[in-house]
């Protein structure tokens, strides 16, 4: 079930040769990443070295300027073919309906209930009927806890309650790969536990999913492979084992994980 | 100094003020549910349209912030009929005007309040699968809206005390109520002091009734 060996078979994510610049600012500069169905990859790094953006790039969210991304083989945000040209609106959002993300800052709809949010995505996109969709809301928000908050707006939520809203309204769509964007930074210490709690209970169930995070204590326990990114390349990638365990020689590395007290 | 107030006269007029009142109300009423309507559609076509459909959207916003609203009134009732082939009563010719000039403020008030939704929101709209349209429907408009409540307020204070201005061309409401009232008795004092106070009462009500609306919605953010 683990799949170490992102070699056997197809990839559920390709990304190949990927390079971004805004303006003179070089972020990503050719990357090249496999994530495999029911893995899960964590991308570690230092602040500005291109994490955010790449995930950001993998349901285009950013545009990107050379290289492929692929998910099931299809080419994210630009048409098949050597003319690289950007698949159409409706087109993208498709696309878009495949992979599930959830935001640092929650991006919660504000003048919608919990319910609401995550039922927004399933009635108008996925074109369920409204019971349905309230059902599966109602299914998702008790699995992350929420069941008595159903009907309320994100203003009267704490944090991590939020957090987990987001969390709701995007697996609900039944997504291909769930992309984490540094998902608990924003949120008090005391509450982090919860949202990573419900994270790591998706991960045992074989949800595919690429993480940002700066939770090396949680990479270490979620992840079947950690990639270290700084100065927009993956610098190190392993399985934590090895990568936290030293076993991997790059100064950049152990630099950075010094910062969190060597041995994590 | 010898004059004494004698609101006798007020008092037995007074219909003419309360009918008055009632009447800029609905002038008011009418004219912000027009100016929004106008408002949102050129803001949404001025967010997604060409460069020449935002010109011409300038041009509409700016031609009616710079010229006063009882020229407007002047040329919409006594220029256009003369013009071209078209009558209609003074109040009709108000209302369009009123809803002209609501309608040019408002394109400014949405048009900056779209801008000011949160990027993040409209990242989470793309990340669920929404198209764009989804997006202004579902996403951008709602919030939007929740942003721009205060300045829709104040909007439609104002506009209520512009309807003073249709008193230049005999629309009976307040203020033309209280010159009937002047023409006739010539308590002239006794007169403003009431219309004055009715004013004030009536968009002071106003304010405390949009700003406890304001409460409600405003929440959610």
């Amino acid at each position: 079930m683990s799949v170490l060996d992102p070699s056997s078979g197809t990839p559920l994510l390709r990304i190949r040769g990927l390079e971004k610049a805004y303006g003179q600012v070089t972020v990503l500069r050719g990357v090249d990443l496999d994530v495999a169905k029911g893995e899960v990859v964590t991308v570690i790094g230092p602040s500005g070295g291109g994490k955010t953006t790449l995930l950001r790039c993998v349901n285009f969210l950013e545009t990107y300027d050379k290289g492929s991304i692929r998910i099931d083989g299809e080419e994210v945000g630009y048409q098949d073919g050597p003319r690289r040209a950007m698949r159409s609106e409706r087109d993208l959002a498709r696309m878009r309906a495949e992979t599930g993300m959830v935001f640092q800052m929650f991006n919660l709809f504000p003048h919608l209930t919990a319910a609401e949010n995550v039922m927004l995505g399933l009635v108008k996109v996925r074109r369920k009927p409204k019971a349905e969709a309230r059902a599966i809301a109602e299914h998702w928000l008790r699995r992350v806890g929420l069941a008595e908050k159903l009907d309320r707006l994100p203003s009267e939520l704490s944090g991590g309650q939020q957090q987990r809203v987001g969390i709701a309204r995007a697996v609900a769509m039944d997504p291909k790969i769930l992309l984490l964007d540094e998902i608990t930074s924003a949120l008090d210490p005391e509450l982090v536990g919860e949202v990573l709690d419900v994270v790591l209970q998706l991960a045992s169930e074989g949800m595919t999913m690429l993480v940002v995070t700066h939770e090396i204590g949680f990479a270490r326990d979620v992840s079947n492979r950690v990639v270290f990114m700084a100065d927009g390349l993956i610098a190190a990638a392993g399985p934590p084992r090895e990568l936290f365990g030293g076993a991997i020689e790059v100064e950049r590395l152990r630099a950075f994980l010094s910062r969190f007290g060597a041995r994590v | 100094m010898g004059y004494h107030l004698n609101f006798n006269l007020i008092w037995r007029h007074f219909d003419k003020l309360w009918g008055g009142l009632v009447l800029s109300l609905e002038l008011a009423l009418v004219s912000i549910a027009i100016g929004i309507a106008i408002g949102l559609t050129l803001a949404v076509i001025h967010v997604s349209g060409g460069r020449i459909v935002r010109a011409l959207i300038g041009a509409y916003v700016e031609f009616i912030r710079n010229v006063p609203l009882i020229l407007l009134v002047y040329l919409v009732f006594y220029g256009l009929p003369t013009a071209v082939d078209i009558s209609y009563d003074a109040t009709t010719s108000f209302v369009a005007t009123l809803s002209l000039y609501a309608g040019a403020y408002l394109v400014e008030v949405f048009r900056s309040g779209l801008d000011a939704v949160p990027r993040g929101l409209i990242d989470a709209g793309k990340a669920i699968g929404l198209t764009p349209w989804q997006r202004l429907v579902h996403v951008r408009l709602p919030t939007m809206l929740r942003i721009t409540l205060p300045a829709l307020s104040n909007t439609f204070i104002s506009l209520f005390k512009d309807t003073s201005v249709a008193s230049v061309i005999a629309v009976p409401e307040l203020t033309y109520g209280a010159q009937w009232i002047n023409f006739n008795t010539f308590r002239i004092a006794e007169v403003y002091l009431v219309v004055t106070s009715m004013y004030l009462a009536t968009g002071y009500a106003i304010l405390l009734a949009l700003r406890a609306l304001e409460r409600r919605f405003v929440i959610g953010r």
